[in-house]
């Protein structure tokens, strides 16, 4: 079982803190809750990179820190590897 | 009264009361042309700091003001003992040696023009061995933690930054601020999609306003040129580790502050002026270019948080590395002054990495070289506003 950590509850996305293969069953963690969201990982998710928890529309905001980092530019499903390949920023963009 | 309340290090308490942790002699030219003669002398004279630089001609307006605070910035720092000033013109270099001399700390200048280099060289050097032996007499004494002035920014940044290294200096920030110590944090380009965050925490809302202005005008230079800032802002390191945009690099980088309140709101270089707290400083987002910013304003140690492994020092304040990142810790060892990539896995808890910081933090500031400093890294870098005329 891999783990992975989202900053605040609520979050879209979590980070992963090990690099993450693709089939793993995971579960993401809160530094201050033990709260836990499991998901199984459908890509390969390096170290440092982010693992969708929720069904994301194209065009819903991408949540994390509590705050939007952008919008999503594809369906996204849980477990799914999110990055600049389907979240976009608003800002300078 | 907590952990920085409790603490104290060996430093040297200047004239004008500031605290430093390092003993310096600069050299420092005003302009490009002066580097030769600068260069001589800290070759002449064993223990300077020579400063060369590639700047300081035919600049005017604020751009030529930026020049001079930086120059009498880094002169004013409290690491630095005494000061000798070399410039081709008088005037611009006994304004630059004024400055500095304004601290009560001991400058002297040269001007070049009408005496050559060789003649230069042998006055500055003269000066330069004298101020060299009065420092070396200097001695540290016991200082409060609180009283060291310490600044914080991020590079190379990852998701472990935000994650992990920039959340240990937040929780340091918040134990400084709490106990009456003095921090700068900057990066106005990394703080876009967070601004409103930072905003909030300004309580003084003539020091707010002067944030929301020094923030429009950088977005105003940004959004002017419609480039695509992708691979520069977010950088190619940062989306290899897996940052995908600015708003998600500006929300990571704002964790360095915790949840601490903002006392004031500073311009480039600007030393603070409304006692110790929480200071936001108009700053590049570049590494070596933010430092020798926070430095000029009066910093006398950094903090620098790297995920996929930035380098950075300075000459003039040490630049304690941490990283929570464990591929960074390894690969790049000689880097990282402080492992808290324990943090990510939740073995260790931001408090525990907090203190550690804290440990660190008083081991340099007694005088422990920090790896940037073992490795020779000494950027020095001006920032340009504007062209030259």
């Amino acid at each position: 079982m891999s783990v992975f950590l989202l900053h605040r509850p609520g979050d879209s996305v979590g980070v992963a803190t090990e690099d993450i293969a693709a089939g793993s069953k995971a579960t993401g963690r809160l530094r201050d809750s033990s709260d836990t969201v499991d998901v199984t990982v459908t890509d390969d998710v390096p170290l440092g990179h982010k693992i969708a928890v929720k069904q994301l529309a194209k065009g819903d905001k991408v949540i994390e820190y509590g705050a939007e980092i952008g919008v999503a530019t594809k369906d996204i499903a849980p477990g799914q590897h999110v990055h600049v390949h389907n979240l976009k920023g608003q800002r300078w963009a | 009264m907590g952990l920085i309340a409790d603490s104290t290090f060996q430093g040297y308490r200047r004239a004008n009361g500031a605290v430093g942790v390092r003993n310096h002699v600069l050299i420092i030219p005003v302009d490009d042309i002066s580097n030769a003669a600068v260069e001589a002398v800290g070759n002449n004279i064993k223990g300077t700091l020579p400063l060369p630089h590639p700047y300081g001609r035919l600049q005017f307006g604020p751009d030529l003001e930026l020049h001079f605070r930086t120059l009498i910035g880094a002169g004013s720092n409290p690491n630095v003992a005494a000061a000798v000033v070399i410039g081709i013109e008088p005037n611009w270099t006994r304004r630059v040696a004024e400055g500095i001399a304004a601290t009560g700390k001991p400058v002297e200048w040269f001007s070049i023009e009408g005496t050559g280099d060789l003649e230069t060289i042998r006055r500055a050097s003269r000066a330069a061995q004298r101020l060299v032996m009065d420092a070396t007499e200097l001695q540290r004494e016991t200082i409060p933690l609180r009283e060291l002035v310490i600044s914080s920014k991020c590079g190379e940044s990852d998701t472990t930054s935000g994650l992990g290294s920039n959340p240990t200096v937040g929780r340091f920030t918040e134990w400084s601020v709490a106990d009456g110590g003095t921090v700068f944090f900057g990066e106005t380009s990394e703080l876009t999609g967070g601004e409103d965050i930072v905003a909030g925490r300004i309580d003084d809302a003539e020091q707010r306003a002067k944030f929301q202005r020094l923030f429009d005008e950088h977005q105003d230079i940004i959004l002017a040129q419609e480039a695509n800032l992708l691979g520069s802002q977010p950088t190619e390191g940062n989306i290899a580790g897996g940052l995908s945009t600015i708003e998600e690099k500006a929300l990571g980088n704002i964790q360095k502050i915790g949840e601490a309140r903002i006392h004031g709101v500073l311009e480039m270089a600007e030393a603070p002026s409304r006692g110790a707290g929480l200071y936001f400083m108009d700053t590049s987002s570049a590494a070596a270019e933010s430092v020798t910013l926070f430095m000029a304003g009066g910093a006398a140690l950094h903090l620098f948080t790297t995920g996929q492994g930035n380098i950075i020092g300075n000459p003039i304040i040490p630049v304690v590395k941490l990283t929570a990142n464990p591929n960074t810790a390894r690969t790049m060892s000689e880097h990282i002054d402080v492992d808290v990539s324990g943090t990510i896995t939740l073995e260790q808890s931001l408090d525990q990495a907090a203190t550690a910081l804290t440990e660190c933090i008083v081991r340099t500031a007694n005088g422990r070289l920090t790896c940037a400093e073992a490795l020779g890294h000494k950027e020095f870098v001006l920032t340009r506003l504007h062209r030259t005329a």
